[in-house]
This record gives structure tokens, C-alpha cells and sequence, in this order.
């Protein structure tokens, strides 16, 4: 399983802290970077901006639906993943278990076009799909995305979850059975809730590499913001500047991220212990 | 721990041996890593296939350059080209007005007109009404996308890019899609195949448009690179004239693919 | 549709044309090297960074920071085609500029390259936590032997901090391997491009794409027993982590 502090080594979760941040040395390298970005700005071709802003906005929106649909049914999924690894029964387990090992040991680019290519090529050849009130659905591409970045949101976050509900204290549970409460109200009232705070503090970073794994779904023609950059370099021609200003907004949106998941963490009363 | 740390350097070390400086008479031409019958197609051995694999081998051997295959994906070739990873695109890319402002083209080497197809049984015509409503693939980076937004996109029709041509085929064939545009010749080998003789039929050539859909093919070369581009367009014009051209395209045509 | 046994045509996997199975194996080797080569540079990168973040100046400490920050917060696909195209440009510039004409960069040095360059930032913060880990008694201890700060990082951190430094290291293996696939985006022939190119040829799809996993799952199977044997070795002695 990832360690929290390998997901942090991979996936930005904190920015740089604020204090005694202006150091003489620091103000010349900002300097630096300001004749940076000047540069860039002044000397690359940015004309295209306008004509695209339009899109390169709505491919944000399809970028952030895509990272909040998947994660939280990921999520929603992962609960159950984890807790079968736990206390199901053997085939349930060994299932859970399986499905997390396939998915976090192949490339989810792989998975994806194994799921929109392969998959989806065999659905019309069955009348009965082809006929049903689900094909208008199965014929666009975004099902297709969303079904391959949740399934691997769910392995990934499911393994985090079997250790959240492995390491709640036993005396907790011990403690709600001697009140005489039944399996499911102490699955209710105790560990789920108590799994899930332990879970947390991971979410930061699992949302941040999900993040990082949308631009993915560009592959099978669903448009978000990298679709959009892309389009922009074939009609432009323009290399460079189209790919460093998807960089600047996906940094952005990280930004956003972290800043919203710390304010989150800090209404929470404690962290897991 | 140091065997480990050697280990590590050794891997780096044989990683940056494999830049070397350029060979002597190498060209790096580009080809798009995809599926592109009958023109440019890898086969099972890992070798590639082809009208344009014989064209490139004729032209090479007759302007005696060392050619290699360098495979690139479509939608980046250009950007290749420019950043110097190829020296030449041999990709049925079409000279077109718009990429002549970023690359520099041989003379043309074949020219075939663009067509539409569709599923069997649906019948509709290559035209702006004909597709109203629909939803057409084409490849990204092509005149066919260009072109498909122009007439068809803003005429009521929704236009699906796709990265390779293969797949624009295949979700047409899946049902995803209503209409295919592209080259005519490279339709016409997905209609002859098994999957494309169940499933669709050419729907005809769409109307011409030459500012869009250019004066036929020619070989992608660097702004500048104007040796190379001399001496491509002398084993062009070499192999049209001694027979060459003719026999190896007798080979995938009945027809003489160069175009008028 | 009857039977759909009767639809998988197995042939196409075998090793010898008309099979493509061979195709796939060279794809695997592909990815194999510039994972190898990637993680081995990355891990380079990573050293010095680490040390840089952690002992460097301040003007070090930032511009590393930078280089973190940057690298773990834009999607690796993004990075791959700005340093898979920047890469060799700015290489060809210098080039040019010292005068010394065109460098022929092959596609497997500038996978390694992109790979590399990614893998050096997250092992950067990887090794930079286990360096932290080291009792800074032990590395005081080595100062007062009068060690110089090469022999105090051969003799003392590297040794100390690789324990701590092993989890970590193995999860960017396995990440090193998987993100040879988004190669296939700039087209190099990698396993998952070449998987794709077959599937497009054959029109089986649904075949190759689970070949390509099973490959892709033994790869990191295999990794996963020899990570566990290296844990063993190198956590003699170390208390079992919690």
C-alpha cells in the first residue's frame, strides 16, 4: 500500500508556507522569474487566447466534473472494497483483493482504452444493448472515462480504506458490543464513521493524482481542457505556449484543491489518531 | 550499498550514451505510429507496410539517402518536424496553405480525392444537408477536420476528432458514430477489410475545396532544408520517369494513384 | 455470437508472424529499459535533490522547490509532451549555439530523459522524508570524526536513511513502469502503443488490451517479490514498522 508520504512525494498536498517568505535572496529570484514570465509572455505567440478562451474554460469544467464525479463514487465504492478485504467472507476478499492488484498494477491509460476500444466495440454487436434506453449513453466516450478513472480511484483509495477500517481500535469496537449494539448499528454509529476519519487526511492527496490522471480521457475524445489544448496546437501550430499555459492551469487547479482540502481539514475537530 | 549506487550510474550512464551525435547521411523520416492502410502500416514482424514504405524506399534509394522510420504520433508530427526529432514526414499529409506557414513540402506525390462513408442501410449524401444532424469522425491534424468543421460542423452536424484514423473507423463500425470523412483510398481499405464490408459503404466524394483540402500529398520537410528538398523532388521526378512509381503502386492500385 | 470461445482468435498472440506476440515482447523490453533508465536517472536527480533541498543554499533550497512543486502538481501527461518536445529542442539550440550542429537525440534516450526528470522530483521528496528519518546524533557523530560531508553522506545518511527510503522507492518503481505507457501519446513504440497499433491492425481489440494488462500485471508482480526480498535485506536488524 502507498504510504501517505508517498502519495505527498508525488501528488503537490501542501504549498509553500507563507512565513519570513521575502528574503533578500528571494526577491532577486523573483525578479528573475519576473523577466520570466515576461519574456515568455512578451516573446511567445498568445493571440490565440482570445479566440479560445471560450473553450479552454468549459474544458475546465468537464476537467473538475470529471475529478468530482469520479472521486466521489470512487469514494463510495471504496468503502465497501476496503471493508470486504477486512471482515468478508474468502471469496469476497480474495475478489476485493483482486480487483485492487489488477488495477493498481496496470497503466490506467491501458485500462481506459481497454474499456472505450475493447469493451465498447463488442456492446452493438449484441441487438439487445444496442436497442436498449442505455445506448445513447454507451455511445458517447465520457461513460467510458468515468467508468476508468473511478475504478481505479476505488483500487487505489480501497486499499487505503482496508487499512482505515484494520486500524480503528479493537477496544472501540469491544466497547459498542458491550452496550449491546447490533453488527450494523456498530458498523453505523462506530466504524464507518471512525475508518472514514482515518481515511481523510489521504484524500487530499489521492484527489490530487486523481487530478493529475484526467487528461487521460482526452485519449477517447472526451473534450476537457487538455482536449481543448490540443486542438489549440494542431490548428495553431504553435508548440509550447498552448502546453505551458495547460501546465499554469492545472497548477491552478491544484492550488485550488490543496487550499480547499486544508480549510476542509481544518473544520474537522481532530485528525485521526 | 556503493554496487547499488554503481548500479544506478551505470543505468543513467548507458541511458545518455544512447544520444550521439548525427550520422553522417541519416534522414529520420517520420511516419505516424498508426494504422494506416494501405499506406503506411506497421506489421506483425514489427516492420512497416505499405504504399508510402515503398515510395519512401524508392525515394531514398534513388536520391541515395540513409533513410530510417522514425514512428511519431499523428497530432505531434509536425511539432517533431520543427523541434528537429525527424527530418522528413512521409504521412499522406496534404499541402495545404495553412501548414505551408509552419513546414516546407516536396512536390506532390499522390493525389486522391476525400470521400464519406457510412453504415449500410442509412442513406445520405456527402453533402452539408445530407449530414445535418449527424455525427461525423475524422483524424485530428487533418485537412478532414479542417474541412468537416468548415461544411458540415457549422452546418448543423457534430464533428468527433480522433487521434488515429483506425479509431475514427472503428467507432463508426461500433455505431457510435454516423459518418466517416477521410481520404478516399484509405476508406476504401477499411471497407475492403472484413470489418468494414459488414458494416458500412462509401457515401461518395465530398465537393473539392482546394484551399482546405490542398493539391495533393507531399513530403513534410523543415523550413530551410532546401538540399534535401531538392534532392527529394529530382527522386520524385526520377522515379516517375523510369517506371519505379508505376510498378510498385501496380501493386496496392488499379488505378494511377499521383492525380491530376 | 453464439459462441463467443469460438470469437478469440489466439493465433494472433503468437511469438512468429502472423502473431504479434513478438511485437508485444519488444514493446515490453522497450518499456522496461526507459522505466529502468528513468527511474535510475530519476533516482540521480533525486540524490542530489534531496541533498540540495535539505543542506543547499537558500537560492538551491528554492529553485528546488520550484522543480518539486511544479512537477507534483501539473498531470505527468502534460510534463511528457513539454519535456518529450522542449527536450530536444533546447538540446539542438545549445548544440547550434556552441556550434556543433544537430544532436541526434534517439526516442528511447528522450523517454528516459521525460521519465527521469518526473522520477527525480518525486524521489526528491521520497528521499528527502527518509534523510529526515536519520537521527541527526549519528550524522553530528560523523562530523565530529572530522568526516568530510562526501564521506558523511557515503559512510553515514545514504546507509542510514535507506530503510526508511524503501517503501517509498519501490511505490516510484512501479508508478516509473505505468508511466511508460503515456509515451504512446508522443508515439514511441512502447508496450501500450505497439498493443494499440496490433489492435487497429487486427481489429482485436478486446485481446491485445488484455494481453498488454497481463504483461503490464506480471511486470509488477515480479517487481512486488523482489521489492519484498530487498525490504528484507536491507531492514535487518530494524524493528518491524507499525
Amino acid at each position: 500500500m502507498m504510504s501517505d508520504e508517498t502519495v505527498s512525494a508525488i501528488a503537490l498536498t501542501e504549498l509553500p508556507r507563507k512565513e519570513s517568505f521575502f528574503k533578500p535572496h528571494r526577491i532577486v529570484l523573483m525578479g528573475i522569474a519576473a523577466l520570466l514570465v515576461f519574456s515568455i509572455v512578451w516573446f511567445m505567440r498568445w493571440d490565440w487566447v482570445p479566440k479560445y478562451s471560450g473553450r479552454l474554460v468549459s474544458g475546465v469544467g468537464v476537467t473538475l466534473l470529471m475529478l468530482a464525479s469520479t472521486s466521489i463514487i470512487g469514494f463510495l465504492l471504496a468503502v465497501p472494497i476496503g471493508l470486504v478485504q477486512v471482515t468478508g467472507p474468502w471469496p469476497l476478499k480474495a475478489l476485493a483483493r483482486g480487483f485492487c492488484t489488477v488495477v493498481r498494477g496496470t497503466p490506467l491509460l491501458l485500462q481506459l482504452w481497454l474499456l472505450y476500444y475493447g469493451l465498447g466495440s463488442l456492446f452493438p454487436q449484441f441487438p439487445g444493448i444496442r436497442n436498449s434506453f442505455l445506448w445513447p449513453y454507451l455511445r458517447e466516450a465520457w461513460p467510458y472515462g468515468v467508468a476508468a478513472l473511478t475504478i481505479s480511484f476505488a483500487a487505489y483509495e480501497g486499499e487505503v480504506m482496508r487499512g482505515a477500517f484494520a486500524g480503528v481500535p479493537a477496544g472501540e469496537l469491544e466497547a459498542a458490543r458491550a452496550y449491546g449494539m447490533s453488527r450494523f448499528t456498530l458498523f453505523r454509529r462506530i466504524w464507518l464513521p471512525r475508518a472514514v476519519h482515518r481515511a481523510l487526511p489521504t484524500l487530499n492527496g489521492e484527489t490530487v493524482l486523481q487530478l493529475k490522471s484526467t487528461p487521460l480521457v482526452a485519449t477517447i475524445t472526451v473534450i476537457d481542457v487538455y482536449a481543448v489544448v490540443s486542438k489549440v496546437r494542431q490548428e495553431t501550430y504553435i508548440t509550447y505556449e498552448p502546453l505551458l499555459l495547460l501546465a499554469l492551469i492545472y497548477l491552478c487547479l491544484t492550488a485550488v484543491l490543496v487550499v480547499g482540502f486544508r480549510y476542509f481539514e481544518s473544520k474537522i475537530p481532530t485528525r485521526g489518531a | 550499498m556503493k554496487n547499488a549506487l554503481k548500479t544506478i550510474a551505470l543505468a543513467a550512464a548507458i541511458g545518455l550514451a544512447a544520444i550521439s551525435g548525427a550520422a553522417a547521411e541519416q534522414v529520420r523520416v517520420g511516419f505516424a505510429a498508426e494504422p494506416y492502410p494501405p499506406f503506411t502500416s506497421p506489421d506483425a514482424s514489427g516492420n512497416w507496410e505499405g504504399w508510402e514504405v515503398d515510395f519512401m524506399k524508392a525515394v531514398c534509394a534513388e536520391a541515395k539517402l540513409d533513410c530510417v522510420i522514425t514512428p511519431v504520433a499523428w497530432d505531434g508530427i509536425i511539432p517533431a518536424l520543427t523541434s528537429n526529432k525527424i527530418d522528413m514526414i512521409i504521412g499522406s499529409m496534404s499541402i495545404t496553405p495553412e501548414r505551408l506557414q509552419t513546414i516546407d513540402f516536396s512536390d506532390k506525390y499522390y493525389n486522391t480525392p476525400t470521400a464519406v462513408m457510412g453504415p449500410k442501410g442509412v442513406d445520405f449524401d456527402a453533402t452539408p444537408e445530407g449530414l445535418k444532424g449527424k455525427t461525423i469522425g475524422v483524424q485530428v491534424a487533418t485537412i478532414h477536420q479542417v474541412y468537416a468543421n468548415k461544411y458540415f460542423g457549422e452546418n448543423g452536424a457534430t464533428v468527433k476528432e480522433y487521434q488515429t484514423q483506425d479509431e475514427a473507423n472503428n467507432d463508426l463500425a461500433a455505431g457510435r458514430i454516423d459518418a466517416v470523412q477521410a481520404d478516399s483510398i484509405a476508406l476504401k481499405a477499411f471497407l475492403d477489410s472484413e470489418q468494414g464490408a459488414a458494416c458500412c459503404e462509401m457515401k461518395g466524394n465530398v465537393k473539392d475545396d482546394p484551399e482546405i483540402l490542398g493539391l495533393g500529398v507531399g513530403v513534410g520537410l523543415r523550413k530551410g532544408d532546401t538540399a534535401l528538398k531538392d534532392k527529394i523532388n529530382a527522386a520524385i521526378k526520377a522515379i516517375r520517369a523510369n517506371g519505379t512509381y508505376d510498378e510498385f503502386s501496380k501493386k496496392y492500385f488499379d488505378f494511377d494513384i499521383y492525380g491530376g | 455470437m453464439a459462441d463467443a470461445g469460438s470469437m478469440i482468435n489466439w493465433g494472433l498472440l503468437a511469438l512468429e508472424p502472423p502473431g504479434w506476440g513478438g511485437v508485444l515482447l519488444a514493446g515490453l523490453w522497450n518499456s522496461i529499459q526507459i522505466a529502468v533508465g528513468g527511474y535510475g536517472l530519476g533516482l540521480l536527480l533525486g540524490t542530489g535533490g534531496a541533498m540540495g533541498k535539505l543542506y543547499g543554499g537558500p537560492v538551491t533550497k528554492d529553485l528546488l522547490e520550484v522543480y518539486t512543486t511544479l512537477v507534483r502538481a501539473v498531470p505527468e501527461l502534460v510534463l511528457i509532451l513539454i519535456l518529450y518536445y522542449a527536450g530536444t529542442d533546447v538540446l539542438n539550440q545549445i548544440s547550434a549555439a556552441l556550434g556543433w550542429g544537430p544532436v541526434d537525440v534517439s526516442g528511447l534516450a528522450a523517454g528516459i530523459f521525460v521519465i527521469g526528470v518526473v522520477q527525480g522530483a518525486y524521489s526528491t521528496e521520497v528521499l528527502r522524508g527518509a534523510i529526515k528519518a536519520v537521527p541527526a546524533g549519528q550524522i553530528e557523530a560523523a562530523r565530529a570524526y572530522g568526516m568530510s560531508p562526501g564521506q558523511i553522506l557515503r559512510r553515514i545518511t545514504l546507509p542510514a536513511m535507506l530503510p526508511h527510503a524503501i517503501p517509498g522507492l519501490s511505490n516510484l518503481w512501479l508508478i516509473a513502469t505505468k508511466d511508460t505507457a503515456l509515451l504512446a501519446v508522443v508515439g514511441f513504440s512502447e508496450l501500450t502503443l505497439v498493443t494499440r497499433q496490433a489492435a487497429g491492425a487486427t481489429k482485436a481489440y478486446l485481446l491485445f488490451f488484455c494481453a498488454a494488462g497481463v504483461l503490464y500485471l506480471m511486470l509488477t508482480l515480479v517487481s512486488n517479490v523482489l521489492i519484498v526480498l530487498i525490504e528484507r535485506r536491507y531492514r535487518r536488524g530494524m524493528a518491524e514498522p507499525a
